[in-house]
């Protein structure tokens, strides 16, 4: 039993095992994704978090320690957006044809998430700090925290909200509009980045490959804008 | 694949080193991107010999969004009580934004007649 014991505790410390983790819960939560035909609600990032937060409460590790580990697959997010330069330059054409309704996508998408995130929260009574960590929540997180520390939000309530808005988005966008029959993927791809960033384009990429490149680049576009914005209608609005 | 990868990571700290130098607001990885966009215009060799490892990155995409997704079950108590009204709010607003984004472009590729030529679903 003290060996057992032993050999968790320098197993729970080395960064080989949460790094191991996060890729087999991923694994895992892309097979049920495909056992349930794709299915929106089965996305595979909420799938593997679900996994993953369960192993780390049972096993009582803390998230610093978890993420000792995980930080492998967190820093690549860097060069996986670098990448997206592929999905833009091989679709150059569509989007050089699509430059006026990308434009007016951009500024209905961010002002909307922008002012009915804070419209909807004051409504049900979310006042000061609290408040204006919503502002940013579409942008990259990145982005966000800059912005929400820029405001007087709360950065780490702000990660927090920009993570679940992702999240929300890739999970409502396919069902949502498939059922308003649009299938114009430049259209589709494009809002869900506006307005979940690289989350969204990440399901985006997983629809297909013309919205997963529209998607990248609304959430670029959107991160500058809404570094412009949110600070101007706090200030407007606050 | 080393040769691709070393190419992203060049352009991501030139994008970071220039974001920090100049004070600016946009991420080092999305200026890294613009570059990396600016060589594959100048040089289509290039993209063609990258496309693979981008393809590779960008296909598990979820993947690297999973360490951050554990963290927010560790913050959800810095909810408290505005929890409920905050996830109303979070799930209302990207609703709104995703809808409104999707009309506007829409409306405005009418206008413009830059409708989209019927493209084949992935599947």
């Amino acid at each position: 039993m003290d060996e057992a014991v032993d050999l968790w505790s320098y197993l729970a410390r080395d960064p080989m095992l949460w790094l191991t983790a996060t890729l087999l819960a991923y694994i895992a939560a892309e097979r049920l994704s495909e056992m349930a035909g794709r299915h929106p609600l089965a996305n595979p990032v909420l799938i593997a978090v679900i996994l993953l937060a369960a192993l780390l409460t049972a096993t009582g590790t803390p998230y610093a320690t978890y993420f000792e580990g995980a930080q492998f697959v967190h820093f690549m997010l860097g060069p996986a957006t670098v990448a997206l330069a592929l999905p833009l330059y091989d679709n150059l054409a569509r989007v050089r044809a699509s430059l006026l309704p990308m434009a007016a996508a951009l500024v209905a998408g961010s002002l909307t998430a922008i002012f009915s995130a804070l419209g909807i929260a004051w409504a049900l009574g979310v006042r000061g700090e609290v408040l204006v960590s919503l502002a940013p929540k579409s942008a990259t997180a990145p982005v966000a925290l800059g912005v929400s520390e820029a405001v007087g939000g709360q950065p780490s309530l702000t990660a927090v909200l920009v993570i679940l808005t992702g999240i929300t988005g890739a999970v409502v966008a396919t069902p949502m509009l498939n059922a308003l029959g649009i299938r114009d993927w430049r259209a589709r791809g494009f809002a869900v980045g506006v307005a979940a960033h690289g989350i969204g384009t990440a399901q985006a990429f997983r629809v297909h490959s013309t919205a997963g490149a529209f998607s990248g680049i609304g959430m670029g576009l959107n991160a500058v804008l809404t570094a412009i914005l949110a600070p101007l209608v706090v200030g407007l609005l606050l | 694949m080393i040769r691709n990868i070393a190419v992203l990571l060049v352009f991501q700290l030139a994008g970071e080193t220039l974001a920090r130098g100049l004070g600016l607001t946009v991420p080092g990885p999305v200026l890294g991107l613009a570059g990396l966009f600016a060589l594959f215009a100048l040089r289509p060799a290039v993209a063609d010999r990258m496309r693979e490892t981008c393809r590779g990155l960008l296909g598990h995409l979820s993947l690297l969004f999973v360490p951050a997704g554990v963290g927010v079950t560790a913050h959800l108590t810095t909810f408290g009580a505005d929890g409920p009204a905050l996830l109303a709010a979070l799930v209302g607003s990207t609703v709104l934004a995703i809808l409104a984004g999707v009309f506007a472009f829409l409306a405005v590729a009418q206008l413009t007649g830059s409708e989209a030529a019927e493209e084949p679903s992935d599947g």
